[in-house]
């Protein structure tokens, strides 16, 4: 299979802002990728290098295969951007700003079917001749996204796109998506909103202070640190006058009923279940809490400041 | 060469002015009357800089070159001023054109902006005194150089400044000072030594003293050094614009 995006040791700085520190990524044509990071992890400096917004110190980017300082031309063709800010043009209506954008990629009339189908899409077809000023906000960013596939490209990012934006769009928006993905487009998002990375990303990239510093399927990152965050958390009647040294670890807290125990691999809820009745203890109540990708990206970013 | 590209992008600079027409066309155009009226009012036919030429004849291909200046280079250097701090330039800048391209585009756009208000003064003019170029082939060819020029100056001030306010302290600064000490209003020959020595520093001299000499066959400076002097700016800057644009200074750092 061949590489969408090939990133290797990535470096950029503003001045005394390490934006990225060596950065390595390959995502593989036809994934859905989610690029996660707290504010000013470097995530929009990596896509502007990747669209030529922004020129990295050192190190290099290609798109399916194209360099994209050497071999800009063909890498911007297949890279579609959709920028975090939502920028547009109070000169020009909608329809004239897809068709100044197609132009830009050298397509000319014979890609007019493509560009209506995108307003239709993208529900913009009753707004296809307003100014661009006239837009609310999400108007706006469903431009910004049919701006980013006038050319059809095979890959596509997103910076940020449903941030501020209502759920309603953010809904039709990711249906959306998720049809360009299944029609065989990369996808590469980045996002605050960590469930939207999770049910819809296949492999997930942590990126923090200018460093990625986890990569691995979403299952994959959620099962490693599963056996970590999984807890359960029991109201009891009684307990024992001391916890067997078998047991002792296990335990979290332990206040007035309420025993909050660390479950693992080995020892799951039906194994500390057994081991409390053994040990006679009467459970009333059993709840466990599952760890979330907000959990665990906030102990990988807490367990890297240390 | 993206030749497609290319034309959509000039197409977008040609609109982008003639959508606010009022404020590219028009007012320039205000303007120039304005003075027309006021300078030939003063000094209207007592005064003859050259034998045979009025003052007001004198004064009108000076008032069409300046009008051409001015509006060349505001056309790329508000365009692109304007795409910076909006951010909306990004859209140019992820696609496919070449420097070269954007160069082109953003050049002739101003090339035609400057040489469509040159022309409606010199229609207006025209109601004031039927003056014909006795050069016509000179008088386009300085057009286009000069315009040319000025467009790319005004890219590189539009890469350069930041901000609306730095963007007007180039206009107010060097282009306006520049273009209204050319020898529009007076010529250069009468200056004290001095002054004409500074005058023969500024390029825009050189243009409005070519376009001149295209009116009326008569010049402070040969026709030939004023059209080798525009040719050789527009290729300085032109070259520095696009080492500029090849760098990405301020557009991709
Ligand atoms: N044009 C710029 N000039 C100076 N610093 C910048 C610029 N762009 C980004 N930075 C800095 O680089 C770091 C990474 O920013 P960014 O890539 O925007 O992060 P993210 O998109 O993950 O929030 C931040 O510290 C930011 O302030
Ligand atoms: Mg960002």
């Amino acid at each position: 299979m061949s590489h969408a995006i090939a990133i290797h040791s990535l470096q950029k700085r503003y001045g005394s802002v390490h934006a990225l520190r060596g950065v390595d990524l390959v995502i593989d044509e036809g994934e859905f990728f989610a690029l996660l990071g707290p504010n000013g992890a470097g995530k929009s400096t990596l896509i502007n290098i990747l669209a030529g917004l922004t020129k990295a110190d050192s190190g290099s980017a290609s798109i399916m295969g194209h360099n994209v300082v050497t071999d800009y031309r063909r890498a911007r063709r297949a890279l579609g951007v959709v920028p975090q800010e939502l920028v547009f043009d109070p000169f020009f209506t909608v329809r004239e700003v897809l068709r100044m954008q197609a132009g830009y990629f050298g397509l000319g009339r014979a890609n007019e079917p493509w560009l209506e189908e995108l307003l239709h899409e993208l529900m913009l077809t009753d707004k296809a001749d307003s100014n661009m000023r006239s837009l609310s906000g999400g108007m706006k960013r469903r431009v910004l996204v049919a701006q980013a596939l006038v050319h059809k490209p095979p890959v596509l990012v997103l910076d940020e796109p449903t941030a501020g934006v209502d759920v309603a769009l953010r809904q039709s928006l990711w249906h959306f998506v998720k049809r360009l993905h299944k029609e065989g487009h990369t996808i590469v998002l980045t996002t605050h909103y960590l469930e939207e990375a999770e049910t819809l990303c296949q492999r997930i990239g942590i990126l923090n202070h200018g460093q990625l510093i986890a990569l691995d399927q979403t299952s994959a990152l959620m099962q490693g640190h599963l056996g970590d965050q999984r807890r359960a958390r029991l109201t009891v009647d009684n307990v024992p006058p001391r916890w067997p040294d078998a047991f002792a670890p296990s335990v979290v807290s332990h206040n007035g009923r309420e025993l909050v125990v660390q479950l693992s691999a080995d020892a799951g809820l039906i194994e500390v279940l057994t081991q409390l009745r053994d040990m006679g203890v009467n459970v009333a109540e059993v709840e466990t809490t599952t760890a979330d990708l907000e959990d665990i990206f906030v102990e990988l970013i807490a367990s890297q400041g240390k | 060469m993206n030749l497609i590209g290319l034309k959509t992008l000039l197409a977008k600079e040609v609109l982008r002015f003639m959508k606010v027409y009022l404020q590219t066309l028009v007012a320039p155009v205000v303007t120039s009357f304005l003075f027309l009226i006021i300078f030939s009012h003063v000094f209207g036919e007592r005064m003859s800089v050259y034998d045979g030429v009025s003052y007001t004849a004198f004064l009108i291909p000076g008032l069409i070159m300046m009008s051409m200046i001015q509006n060349a280079f505001a056309n790329s250097s508000s365009s692109l001023i304007q795409s910076k701090v909006t951010g909306n330039l990004i859209f140019v800048l992820v696609t496919p054109l070449s420097n070269l391209e954007i160069f082109l585009a953003f050049v002739a756009a101003s090339a035609i902006r400057g040489i469509l208000v040159g022309a409606v003064v010199y229609a207006v003019a025209l109601a004031f005194l039927p003056v014909a170029p006795d050069h016509p082939f000179y008088v386009i060819v300085m057009s286009v150089l000069s315009c040319a020029m000025l467009g790319a100056l005004g890219l590189i001030a539009g890469m350069w400044a930041e901000k609306f306010d730095q963007m007007a302290g180039f206009t107010n600064f060097i282009i306006v000072p520049l273009s209204f000490l050319s020898g529009v209003f007076y010529s250069v020959h009468s200056l004290p030594d001095f002054w004409k020595a500074a005058s023969h520093a500024n390029p825009f001299f050189y243009m409005v003293d070519g376009f001149r000499y295209g009116f009326y066959g008569v010049s402070d400076v040969s026709p030939w050094l004023s059209i080798v002097v525009t040719l050789v700016s527009l290729a300085l800057v032109s070259a520095w614009t696009l080492y500029l644009l090849r760098r990405g200074y301020k557009l991709r750092d």
